[in-house]
């Protein structure tokens, strides 16, 4: 694997000691590992669908880990497995998420994968219109806002999302009242096969904020600590009750849009190898070992626990009940 | 010849598109990728990015501006990528495109189509599997077009495209490739408003549309092997609805199954039995039966509970033995 | 005065503003008689709409109004009679036959395109004849207007995203008179121009003074000639106020100061461009007289020809909600 490097003299943000900084290498480690293990899986016949993740884990991850998982409220999007790893969901749950098992916190077997929803590490339900989300986020600040929580909300989506008339309703309404919400747009160039200059007239997501009167960030989504320090600014900001901001992360998607897509019908074989070649995790790695954070037995004993973890996960899941067919019409309404 | 519902439905826009300059084709993935699902793989290919345009993620914006270019000269036939993704434009849909040639007192048209594909059993769980017929079978001006077999496909699409009202053609899913047909090379068209006896019969009538007319005549085919001879009407179009082809298999047969995927309470299958209980009752021999989805918001993707869900031919059939037995 | 703009033209402009303004003040008074159950203005916005509307190829290119247009329509050859058939619900009313609530416009002749009452829809059909018009290869435009409230809808962002992506030729005017009904701007949008929006779309944002007809038709003129050669879309944002309430259902007591319209009259575009045309010495007192009487008596003759025109049979409710192929 080639490695891109960061800049050996960038300094972490001072929220992130040691300790952290691993936990984030592990986090991005992890969505990676299990993403693939999902592809293997649906080849295997024994997942119908996977939507995946690879290339976002830098920027999920570095995001998610500069919100606190006590107080705030994430709404994430389809590719968010590393955003709901950095916020407790584990992977036992994510697989039984994958195979659709009565146990499954996120619909208990109801959703397609990927539909994150755990009521218990505050991720709220989505669904597979794109961009609803963004308004959940907004609704969530405004209640934390009128009952005066120190609460923050994200709302996660791809740069797609941002031409919905959702995105522009939610950025408005968001401004106007200058909720405590982050907005966070994961931008891959690709919507499904159309590429970002077939979707808006402009480079970044990020130039849409001044219709709004709110900061615009761009930001190397490939390098966790400038998305982790760019994301906690904006919480920051959201605390002390300046009102929402727009991050636009710049990453990479290494796979196809799902795994009922094939995007080498539609993005040239030199594209998807240059972007390969910009994978987060080689780079994060380097970087952590040129601080002398991390070192090759370090990476050993992480790949063995991985390879353990994913493995006892798949198992679990594996092993665990499908959902009773009577239980079909439960949950339409309260009880 | 011999050829699936997803071909039928690229051919016939292909054969439409040599024909008529005035066709667009646009929407999410449709251009490069040829769609999702395939339904326009290689349109831009023939007939270039002006014709078979790549939208932004947008669906409100799609069936509004394929409005204005309707109503500025061309035939847009836009792509909605699935069904349940059809909301964002429900107000572009039922108070605009609907509604603009009645409330400009006729001299404004909408001559549009909306090409979306609905239904379930493909493990698309809550958002890629609803049936959403009812919702719009319920708004004068639009038109609800459901064909179950390729040959449908190309005759309705057809008519579809030539309608001077905008026309909302829900492709089952399922049907795409499991659902092959003879469908010959020269265009015809197939009037929407007609319904099809798609088999005859005399014991039961079963009244269907979309993919569930293929399910009810597997059923058909079961129960003739145990004598019962089951009539199947495909209505093809729900609005405009094909009265009189309902009323002729109700007196026929005196017994009436309605079947439909989409959720019971409110479905169309309401429609269809209020209007033979209005003008047939006493012709009936056996209370009308309605055969539906169950009434939870969609379709799980749990495999145990999407076949939960799922109108099956041996559903179909349990329920049309059931009233044959009456 | 910029170049195309002859003495005959302006002082055609300016016409069309006094007739709007008379037919406006009308219309209220029938509503008060009891005659016109409701009643959306223009007044205060007349600079900008018939200016906007000089400024476009008249007969070729479209325009996609909303309900506060009534003098941009009676600028694209809306008659004041056309005008009072639709505002009393007759059967000869070209808008509708009577159908729609009075200011909902539409006329297949003068490219006005038929709008209903949920803002913002007609951003996007604006959008979509421009790109039939680009398909096609013709030199139309089409501009769509609404007003600053109309910004919050994601139809909004939606039609200037896909208008922009695809370089149609489209103008989208706001007439941004500071409320949405009730609402005041500052609760609206964070920020204080709606032109800041365009830069979220690549495309060009315009700020100008909509009480100034000459400075809203310069603006339109450069947009239109910029879509005209292929350049796309613009975004034009014309100030102004409106000086009476949303509707003849409403009451801008509550929710406005009387010293804020007071001040705001101030800047009244007929006044403004009375004092510019007075200027050019293109205006004189008996001219303005002429105008005045003829827009009078355009506009009593419009409510005596509505009043005597023949309500919708009913027996035509059931009418076009498809097309009737012709017999």
């Amino acid at each position: 694997m080639a490695k891109a490097k960061a800049p050996a003299q960038r300094k972490p943000a001072p929220g992130l000691g040691t300790e952290r900084l691993r936990e984030m290498y592990y986090h991005m480690v992890m969505a990676r590992a299990l993403d693939e293990r999902c592809w293997v899986l649906n080849r295997g016949g024994q997942a119908p669908f996977v939507i995946s993740g690879q290339g976002h884990e830098a920027a999920q991850v570095g995001t998610a880990m500069a919100f606190d998982s006590a107080k705030d409220f994430l709404c994430p999007y389809y590719r968010d497995l590393g955003v709901v790893l950095a916020f407790g969901v584990t992977p036992r749950e994510v697989m039984c998420g994958l195979l659709a098992r009565a146990n499954d916190p996120s619909s208990g077997g109801r959703q397609m994968p990927s539909h994150w929803g755990h009521a218990g590490r505050r991720v709220i339900t989505g669904s597979s219109p794109v961009a609803t989300q963004i308004l959940h986020a907004a609704g969530v600040a405004l209640a934390a806002q009128v009952r005066g929580e120190d609460t923050v909300a994200a709302a996660f989506f791809g740069e797609g999302s941002s031409n919905q008339g959702d995105f522009h309703e939610g950025l408005n309404f968001a401004s106007v009242h200058r909720l405590p919400v982050i907005f966070i747009c994961e931008n891959n160039g690709y919507a499904i096969s159309v590429p970002l200059s077939k979707q808006m007239s402009i480079s970044s997501v990020a130039a849409r904020a001044a219709g709004y009167g709110i900061p615009g960030v761009e930001v190397d989504g490939l390098d966790p600590l400038a998305v982790y320090q760019a994301t906690e600014e904006a919480v920051a900001r959201a605390r002390r009750g300046e009102g929402p901001s727009l991050l636009d992360l710049k990453v990479v998607r290494l796979t196809s849009h799902s795994s009922d897509d094939d995007q080498r019908s539609y993005r040239p074989a030199e594209d998807l190898a240059a972007e390969r070649q910009r994978d987060p995790l080689p780079r994060f790695r380097s970087w952590m070992e040129s601080q002398g954070v991390w070192d090759a037995q370090q990476e050993q004993d992480l790949g063995a626990r991985i390879q353990r973890e994913v493995d006892d996960a798949t198992e679990f899941a594996l092993a665990s009940p499908v959902p009773d067919a009577s239980t079909l019409l439960d949950h339409v309404y309260a009880p | 010849m011999a050829m699936t519902y997803l071909e039928a439905v690229r051919e016939t826009l292909r054969q439409e598109m040599r024909r008529d300059s005035r066709i667009i084709i646009y929407g999410e993935d449709v251009g490069v990728r040829g769609g999702v699902f395939r339904a326009t793989e290689g349109l831009q290919a023939e007939f270039g990015e002006d014709r078979v345009m790549d939208s932004p993620l947008a669906e409100s914006a799609i069936v509004g501006t394929a409005i204005g270019a309707a109503i500025n000269g061309l035939r847009p036939v836009p792509e909605i990528q699935f069904a349940d993704f059809i909301f964002p434009a429900v107000n572009q849909i039922i108070q605009e495109a609907a509604r603009i040639r009645y409330r400009s007192n006729g001299t404004f048209g909408v001559p549009l189509v909306i090409r979306a594909p609905y239904g379930g059993g493909i493990h698309g769980a809550l958002y890629h599997s609803q049936s959403i017929e009812a919702f719009f079978a319920h708004v004068p001006g639009l038109k609800v077009v459901m064909p179950a077999t390729p040959y449908d496909v190309k005759g309705l699409l057809a008519s579809s495209i030539e309608d001077e009202d905008p026309v909302l053609f829900l492709e089952h899913k399922g049907a795409y490739r499991s659902i092959r047909g003879e469908v010959p090379d020269e265009r015809y068209l197939i009037p929407l408003g007609e319904a099809d006896v798609k088999r005859t019969g005399t014991d039961v009538s079963i009244i269907s549309w979309g993919m569930t007319v293929n399910s009810s005549l597997k059923a058909a085919e079961a129960l003739a092997k145990q004598n019962i001879s089951v009539e199947v009407l495909d209505l093809r179009t729900i609005r405009p609805l094909d009265t009189e082809a309902i009323l002729a298999t109700a007196k026929k047969t005196g017994k009436v199954l309605v079947v439909h995927e989409d959720n019971l309470t409110g479905g169309f299958g309401g429609e269809v039995s209020a209007l033979i209980a209005e003008h047939a009752l006493f012709d009936l021999d056996a209370p009308i039966r309605r055969l539906a989805g169950p009434d939870v918001p969609a379709m799980p993707y749990a495999p145990s509970l999407e076949h939960a869900f799922l109108v099956t031919p041996e559903k179909i059939e349990a329920a049309a033995k059931e009233l044959a037995l009456f | 005065m910029p170049e195309g703009l002859t003495a005959e033209i302006l002082t055609d402009m300016y016409y069309h503003m006094v007739l709007a303004r008379v037919l406006d003040d009308r219309m209220w008074v029938m509503n008060r008689l009891g005659r016109a159950p409701v009643v959306y203005s223009s007044n205060g916005h007349e600079a900008t709409q018939v200016a906007s509307a000089f400024a476009l190829d008249r007969g070729r290119d479209w325009v996609v109004p909303y309900y506060r247009d009534l003098a941009l329509v009676l600028a694209m050859g809306m008659s004041p009679r056309d005008v009072f058939l639709h505002l009393m619900g007759r059967a000869s009313d070209p808008n509708s036959g009577g159908r729609q609530m009075p200011a909902h416009w539409g006329s297949v002749d003068l490219k006005i395109l038929t709008t209903g009452s949920v803002v913002t829809t007609q951003m996007m059909h604006a959008a979509g004849i421009a790109l039939a018009a680009k398909l096609k290869h013709e030199p139309t435009v089409a501009m769509a207007t609404f007003g600053e409230g109309s910004t919050s809808q994601g139809d909004f962002h939606e039609a200037l995203n896909f208008a922009s992506v695809m370089k149609v030729p489209a103008i989208f005017l706001n007439e941004n008179n500071g409320y949405a009904i009730s609402v005041p701007s500052r609760k609206q949008m964070a920020v204080p121009d709606v032109a800041a929006r365009a830069q979220g779309y690549g495309m060009p944002g315009v700020v100008v003074d909509g009480n100034d007809p000459i400075k809203v038709y310069e603006a339109v003129k450069a947009a239109a000639d910029r879509a005209r050669a292929g350049e796309g879309p613009t975004l034009i944002e014309a100030k102004t106020y409106r000086f009476v309430p949303h509707s003849s259902d409403d009451d801008d007591r509550a929710y406005r100061s009387r010293e804020e319209v007071a001040e705001a009259k101030k800047h009244d575009p007929l006044a403004v461009f009375e004092r510019q045309l007075r200027e050019q010495g293109l205006l004189d007192d008996a001219q303005h007289k002429q105008i005045h009487d003829r827009a009078k008596a355009a506009v009593d003759d419009a409510t005596e020809f509505a009043d005597a025109a023949a309500d919708p049979d009913p027996s035509t409710l059931g009418r076009h909600v498809y097309h009737e192929a012709a017999v």
